[in-house]
């Protein structure tokens, strides 16, 4: 079995089943890392994907365009990620708690749709996924080609460095970055750190999101809880790639990699939980500097208070 | 002659306290004006109100003759007005570059220009003569450095005038000379220095012209040429400054506290207290002056266990307590006024009456088996406050709603109810109003009288005068001067603290 | 989480010292049942027709009762256990898992020891094996903290995955054979059912870890108010700085309250395990632990908030199932989620109301 698993055809779909794999991971890591970067904890992308696959399932259902889906699916990561910056940049109420409590809410409210709408307290129906786009070069390429012609997994590398570029090449970065660290600086220079932190975390939404739209449209429907831990997974490569897009990236892969490997090797020997395992184990490894030291922004986590510093 | 900036009538006040009563001010244009007082006295309160922080309950601002209404600090700074904070307002790790330029980013289409901010940093740096690199990190930089890079950050926005909070607080003698050179510069180029300072030989040594402030006042306002320190000394406090104690001889006895080439690192990683041998009996005070920032809080924190020392040892009534934990050193007598009350002092949340055990709580007679006494716990409360007259003497209320003074009369109550052998006392008065002040001073003279060492650390040179048996001045974590209060006088102390002078028997 | 000030005037003030801890929670959850009521009109019900059906049916009848006061046990158990943590500085996200764990040890154990000792021991020693590995589990978030400063938010939400796929994991040597659940324990080896002593009860599953529970809240109370260790616990969780310079050993007192957290996390098993089920199957005690930081929150990391957010939240888990006809009981996880959301934003709004008057 190990021995089939290294030839070449299986090497290549083992790189795409990695790549598919960690797709909706990278638009999680990637958003978190910009609601992170302006200060604001989110760990709501588990709920925000489960808001943004129903947004996608829903309306595929009824009007039968996927690409709307995809619309819709960031408009309800947008709408989660506007609930959260209220509770916590407008409210200044805690940031992990109001992740939490998102995260619950949306498997409430994803469960009770799925029974108004559709009768079930498991799957909805079969709704349009999404069509693959025939890009001249890559689409031929053997085993990764048709992958590479998913517009989703496309969107997802184009964010990878269009998030880099944004968040270390632009004045609009500069200015989060420096709301993450030291806001009350940044309120001192006339910068408005609410505007900002809402932001950062209306972005980690729409992209979230995009995760979302991503699961359902490859599953082709949304069945209950269809998250799986996803979220928390996105997290912790947000935290492993040290709080930037590209090294969230990697993790995202390094993470993918290891669930297609815990497929591949089922009953090869290796027990599935333990590589079930490996992102968390990983993910506590580097928060303890053994793996570099991972440093959040600075004043990550706290409400940002402009009576207390006048 | 138009005044560069004038406050007029300027009312303030935050619940019952009235920090500005009527103030009124006015700085020339083309000079330095220095704006003095104790803590307390409303300086900082009326230039936050200057720059936007603050909005005024009453009068008038005026910027080159218009009166204008600042609704936050960048309506200031688009006027002109900039303000260098006590504590630094930079990103630290950004660069130099990225700080100066944020908000104000220069751009290459829709990207940020990084190559013109530093290029636009380095040609500012230049015509000021305030050295920087721009490229480098912010968190890398030395405290006179970031310094820099504060008054860069508003004279890169256009300011005119440049508001200096207590700017000379952490810096070493040298930077202070050049950040004064810097200021005479940016005089003689036309701008406008505020600088808002408790130390009067800084206003005398620098300014045109001086304002003195006193419990939200103006009491008087001056030509730098025309006054002298202790007539300035006198407007800040009042009366006349010579603080005579009652204070009898000390009769020293057995140490209390023995240090023999003490070595401590700073947060940075850097040698703060080089090989210090520090000495205190029983029945003495010893008082360690020194500007802030040469190893007193580095210092005071390994003695009290709270910092791991490096080298050399520290013996505390006879044992060994390099290694002891903070416990273990209260329990074998040590007391210790913290300098940071807030950070290390009380407990926000916590009671009057839980606060007054903080550092008792293992031991009898707070403690009986696994409980705590709460009627012993009580008992203590209401004798010491009442001792130490603390206001409201109410031993449920939370310490948070004492006033600083207060707090800190409740701090050096429940450290000098332990009756250690050793009290360590930080900047025991520091935020304290006077009353309270000569009452402190007279407990710690009595905790000498007790027969414990007391280890004096303050900014306040009249204070440790008053108040010492022994001075030793500090100097870069080194004791570089041993002598008393009769053999010397703040001129001589200031020369050692600033590093003038080169040790002679460092004791 | 901080005491009210106590001013030195008149009842008027006294009287507001008492409103303001009761204030957010009680905006929470009116804000809740309004918000649930759009809810229900969605589906095109009335919401006075379908809240009236949850109090009648959940509070007409000592069956209803009963169920109330089954569901909130375990909130209690893991809302002390977030409590602590909380009072202490510490977020323990990590109450869903330790919980877990801790209950898949207490059926293995028990399993394991039935054939060879009398029941009652077989409870005991179960439970102080599912105990010890609660608080183990717990103090591993502590150490790391302790040690490396990791923060236990993400390590805490990383050791509950970790706990799940560990429990599938050891349940393949444990379970019973083509099952997800460990062996069944004699019924002398569990915790009596309280419809022993009040018959009208009769098949609500509720049992005598309920008198754990208060004892658990009795213990907290005591251990945070009325001794040392409590006082420095607080401390810690207020200040670290002063706590050190007041002779604590700040890592210390964060490896122990993850550890007796854990340990209380770890009572949920008791209920579940030896007083309910006799056994431990997959996917038990689900959302246990989350909805424990929901009832601390609610209950201001108070035991007697902590016990009445715990009937709040089991009642309100009754009631979904009543009202299962006419609404999705779904309806209920919204209106907690709610709750939670409106609990931590009144305390902000509330607490700056009144700095701002004072």
């Amino acid at each position: 079995m190990i021995g089939d698993a290294f030839g070449a055809a299986a090497v290549l779909a083992f790189v795409a089943q990695t790549v598919r794999i960690s797709v909706p991971y990278a638009f999680g890591a990637m958003g978190c890392a910009f609601s992170e970067r302006g200060g604001v904890i989110n760990i709501a992308a588990e709920g925000i994907f489960l808001h943004a696959a129903l947004a996608y399932t829903l309306t595929a259902y009824f009007t039968g365009n996927a690409w709307l889906g995809v619309a819709a699916a960031a408009a309800a990561g947008l709408a989660t990620g506007a609930l959260h910056a209220l509770v916590t940049v407008t409210f200044r109420a805690d940031q992990i708690t109001s992740g939490l409590g998102i995260n619950l809410l949306a498997v409430g409210l994803t469960r009770f749709v799925l029974k108004a709408v559709f009768h079930s307290s498991s799957n909805s129906e079969r709704v349009a996924g999404l069509p693959t786009w025939n890009v001249p070069g890559l689409s031929a390429l053997p085993g990764v080609g048709p992958l590479l012609g998913t517009p989703l997994v496309l969107v997802a590398l184009g964010l990878v460095f269009f998030s880099w570029w944004l968040l270390f090449r632009t004045p609009f970065g500069l200015r989060l970055r420096s709301v993450g660290e030291h806001p009350e600086a940044a309120a001192t220079l006339g910068l408005s750190v609410n505007r900002l932190r809402y932001a950062g975390v209306l972005l980690s939404g729409v992209l979230a999101g995009l995760g979302g739209a991503w699961l359902a449209s490859d599953q082709r429907s949304f069945t209950d809880g269809m998250s799986a831990g996803r979220g928390y997974i996105a997290l912790a490569a947000m935290i492993v790639g040290k709080w930037n897009p590209v090294g969230a990236a990697l993790a995202c892969l390094l993470f993918g990699a290891a669930e297609a490997l815990q497929i591949r090797l089922q009953g090869a020997g290796i027990p599935n939980e333990f590589l079930q395992m490996l992102p968390y184990l990983v993910t506590m490894l580097v928060l303890a500097g053994a793996i570099g030291r991972a440093r959040p922004p600075a004043s990550v986590g706290r409400p940002y208070d402009p009576e207390s510093h006048g | 002659m138009t005044p560069a900036i004038e406050l007029q009538d300027i009312v303030k006040s935050f619940g019952r306290l009235v920090a500005n009563d009527r103030v009124s001010l006015a700085v020339r244009p083309g000079s330095i004006h220095a704006l003095v007082g104790e803590n307390g006295a409303g300086k900082t309160t009326l230039m936050k109100v200057l720059f936007g922080l603050y909005q005024p309950d009453a009068g008038t601002l005026r910027v080159q003759g218009e009166t204008v209404r600042f609704r936050s600090p960048l309506d200031a700074l688009r006027r002109g007005l900039g303000m260098v904070h006590q504590h630094f307002m930079l990103v630290p790790p950004l660069t130099v570059a990225e700080n100066i330029t944020l908000g104000r980013e220069p751009r290459a289409g829709v990207s940020y220009d990084r190559r013109r901010a530093e290029s636009d940093v380095a040609e500012l740096s230049r015509r000021y003569g305030l050295a920087v690199d721009p490229r480098a990190r912010v968190e890398s930089l030395s405290v006179g450095q970031q310094q820099r890079v504060e008054i860069l950050k508003i004279l890169y926005r256009g300011a005119r005038v440049l508001i200096l909070d207590e700017p000379t607080a952490v810096l070493t003698p040298q930077e202070v000379d050049e950040l004064f050179a810097v200021l005479r510069s940016l005089r003689d180029a036309g701008d406008t220095v505020v600088l808002i300072t408790h130390k009067l030989r800084e206003v005398i040594e620098l300014s045109d012209r001086v304002t003195v402030m006193r419990g939200g006042r103006v009491v008087g306002e001056r030509d730098t040429k025309d006054v002298t320190i202790e007539e300035l000394a006198e407007m800040m406090v009042g009366r006349p400054v010579l603080l005579t104690l009652e204070k009898g001889p000390s009769r020293p006895g057995d140490p209390v506290l023995e240090t023999e080439g003490l070595v401590v690192r700073d947060d940075r990683g850097l040698d703060a207290v080089r090989g210090v041998r520090l000495v205190v009996r029983a029945g003495e005070i010893v008082g360690v002056a020194g500007v802030e920032g040469n190893g007193q809080a580095e210092l005071i924190e390994a003695l009290a266990g709270l910092r791991h020392a490096s080298g050399g040892t520290i013996r505390l009534a006879g044992r060994d307590v390099t290694r002891a934990t903070p416990l273990a050193r209260l329990r074998h007598g040590l007391a210790h006024v913290p300098a940071d009350r807030l950070a290390r002092g009380i407990l926000a949340d916590f009671d009057l009456a839980d606060n007054l055990i903080l550092g008792m709580q293992r031991d009898a007679p707070y403690r009986r088996g696994p409980w705590l006494d709460r009627a012993a716990v009580r008992a203590h409360a209401a004798g010491t406050l009442a001792e130490y007259d603390v206001r409201p003497p109410l031993p449920q209320v939370p310490v948070r709603t004492l006033s600083g003074g207060n707090q800190q009369k409740l701090v050096v109550g429940r450290e000098l109810s332990r009756r250690g052998r050793l009290l360590i006392a930080a900047h025991p008065t520091r935020g304290v109003d006077l009353g309270a002040i000569e009452f402190i001073h007279r407990r710690l003279v009595a905790e000498r009288d007790r027969g414990a060492g007391v280890l004096l650390v303050s900014s306040e040179l009249s204070e440790l005068l008053a108040l010492s048996d022994r001075l030793i001045v500090i100097y870069e974590g080194a004791l570089v001067h041993e002598t008393v209060p009769e053999a010397t006088d703040e001129r001589t102390l200031g020369l050692y603290m600033s590093g003038h002078r080169r040790p002679g028997n460092a004791a | 989480m901080s005491e009210p000030a106590a001013p030195a005037t008149a009842t008027a003030s006294a009287a507001r010292s008492w409103l303001r801890p009761l204030l957010p929670p009680a905006i929470a959850v009116v804000f809740s049942l309004v918000a649930g009521a759009g809810f229900i009109f969605a589906v095109g019900q009335n919401p006075l027709t379908v809240y009236g059906a949850m109090v009648a049916g959940v509070f007409g009848s000592a069956y209803g009762w009963g169920q109330v006061l089954f569901k909130a046990t375990p909130l209690v158990f893991t809302g002390l256990a977030v409590a602590l943590g909380f009072r202490a500085g510490l977020f323990n996200i990590g109450a869903e898992g330790q919980a877990y764990l801790a209950s898949f040890v207490m059926g293995a154990a028990g399993a394991a020891l039935a054939p060879t000792l009398p029941g009652p021991l077989v409870l005991v020693a179960a439970a102080l094996a599912g105990i010890a590995a609660g608080a183990a589990y717990a103090a591993v978030p502590g150490l790391l903290k302790a040690r490396f400063g990791s923060h236990e938010v993400i390590n805490t939400i990383m050791l509950n995955f970790i706990a799940f796929a560990l429990v599938n994991y050891l349940g393949h040597g444990t379970f019973v054979h083509e099952t997800v659940h460990t062996a069944e324990l004699p019924r002398t080896a569990l915790l009596p059912r309280l419809d022993l002593v009040w018959p009208a009860l009769r098949g609500s599953p509720v049992n005598a870890s309920l008198g754990l529970a208060g004892l658990a809240c009795v213990g907290v109370g005591l251990l945070l108010w009325r001794t040392p260790f409590g006082y420095e616990l607080r401390a810690v969780g207020l200040s670290p700085g002063a706590a050190e310079y007041g002779g604590a050993r700040v890592p210390a007192v964060w490896v122990k309250t993850m550890a007796l957290s854990g340990a209380l996390a770890a009572l949920v098993g008791v209920n579940f395990v030896l007083g309910y089920k006799g056994y431990f199957e997959s996917g038990f005690t689900a959302g246990v632990g989350f909805l424990g930081i929901a009832v601390a929150l609610l209950g201001r990391t108070h035991p007697v908030g902590i016990v009445l957010a715990a009937l709040f939240f089991g009642a309100l888990s009754q009631g979904g199932l009543v009202i299962n006809s006419l609404v999705p009981k779904e309806l209920v996880d919204i209106l907690q989620a709610i709750v939670i959301l409106m609990a931590i934003v009144s305390h902000e709004v509330v607490e700056r109301r009144l700095r701002r008057r004072a």
